[in-house]
């Protein structure tokens, strides 16, 4: 049970990001039998509304319409709940996964980047450049 | 001892006015990234006043949820500082108040972050990461416009100034923030040194907001930001 319905959310894309589903990105942070519990990643994320809009749909096209769906704000989101297959996803679709050391241009691998702009297209990213390729590129923040 | 309630609305209209306010630089700003940095500091800080007035209408228990605190009171009954409902001004007078505010509500988020109360604590934990970046951003404005050209340090010297005499209203001991004082002093004084700036002298503070004694700026600030739940009451789409 728990397990198909972890299969049906992991099918369920992000709004803004939709190369990632909201089981990459850790928004989903558990499946119960009765309900579905998930976090936000930013406090005004817009898309919110959207993921769990998302969510309902899936879970009741799949035959769990009596799933509920939680919304938890502890422990707060963090890009450490990325998983490794979302940051495979993030970076095959020209984002750079969040990084605590060193960020790597997506389009040529060169780690010989800058920021351009702390703040990018949503909350989630900054706007960094590659000095090597000259490519701009958004980076999905440490958060 | 301020209630529960009390608290969550201070901390909600604070995050909800400054928000709003910054709302209007969207499609103004002197360039993009500046543009796209006010924007999402300004979504952080309304989606950090849904969470805050949503647990104030829980506590209060009259049914009234976050859109209805935000958009269905009057100016009377909002108990944000007066820092956060002052004017945009140009660009450096912006910058001035979210320096200010950011570091302040970073120290302020950091304490509830570790508070009893577990509603409040777990939006404090979430605010405190995106505040962090806020005051970094401002702070850096403030050493670039500070150390600048003769033009953009006049500016935010006039920011700077403009902005002052409602810093001691985020201190009131009747509130309980008197203690983060000397931290953010600290703080302050750090950045307007590395900006080759002064700190502003001491004048006479101007309060009264968190007892519901605006300027007038609030009014005009609620009369767009409420007008269309006040023309269509309960509208959705
Ligand atoms: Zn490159």
């Amino acid at each position: 049970m728990v397990e198909s319905v972890l299969d049906v959310l992991s099918r369920v894309p992000d709004p803004e990001i939709p190369v990632v589903s909201v089981v990459d990105l850790g928004i989903v942070r558990e499946v119960r039998d009765d309900a579905v519990v998930i976090t936000p990643t930013y406090s005004g994320c817009p898309a919110t509304l959207a993921i769990e809009a998302g969510i309902r749909a899936a879970l009741d096209a799949s035959g769990h319409g009596d799933m509920k769906i939680e919304t938890v704000l502890s422990p707060p989101w963090t890009t450490d709940w990325i998983s490794e297959e979302g940051r495979a996803k993030l970076h095959a679709y020209g984002i750079a996964p969040p990084s605590r050391s060193q960020v790597v241009c997506p389009r040529c691998a060169s780690t010989d980047t800058e920021e351009i702009s702390r703040f990018g297209s949503t909350p989630c990213k900054a706007l960094h450049r590659c000095r090597a390729c000259g490519e701009p590129f958004d980076l999905f923040k440490c958060h | 001892m301020a209630s529960l309630f009390d608290h969550a609305i201070r901390l909600g209209d604070d995050a909800l006015i400054l928000g709003q306010r910054l709302s209007e630089w969207a499609g103004h700003a002197p360039m993009l990234e500046i543009d796209l940095a006010l924007s999402n500091i300004g979504l952080d800080l309304i989606g950090q006043a849904t969470h805050f007035l949503k647990l104030a209408g829980e506590e209060e228990g009259k049914g009234r949820d976050a859109d209805a605190l935000a958009f269905r009171r009057d100016v009377l009954d909002f108990r944000n500082c007066l820092l956060v409902e002052q004017p945009n001004g140009d660009f450096a007078q912006t910058i001035a108040r979210q320096f200010l505010f950011s570091n302040w509500q970073e120290l302020l988020m950091t304490e509830i972050a570790a508070a009893p109360a577990p509603a409040l604590s777990a939006i404090g934990a979430k605010a405190v990461k995106e505040v962090a970046y806020h005051a970094r951003y401002a702070s850096e404005w403030v050493v670039r416009l500070g150390d600048g050209t003769e033009e953009s340090r006049a500016r935010m010297v006039a920011g700077l100034d403009s902005m002052w005499r409602f810093v001691d209203e985020l201190f009131d001991p009747a509130d309980g923030a008197a203690s983060l004082r000397p931290a953010w002093d600290a703080r302050i004084a750090d950045t307007l040194h590395a900006a080759s700036l002064d700190v502003p002298k001491p004048r006479r503070a101007v309060t009264g907001g968190r007892r519901g004694h605006h300027s007038e700026h609030l009014g005009h600030l609620l009369t767009e930001m409420q007008f269309l739940q006040r023309a269509y009451p309960g509208v959705t789409w």
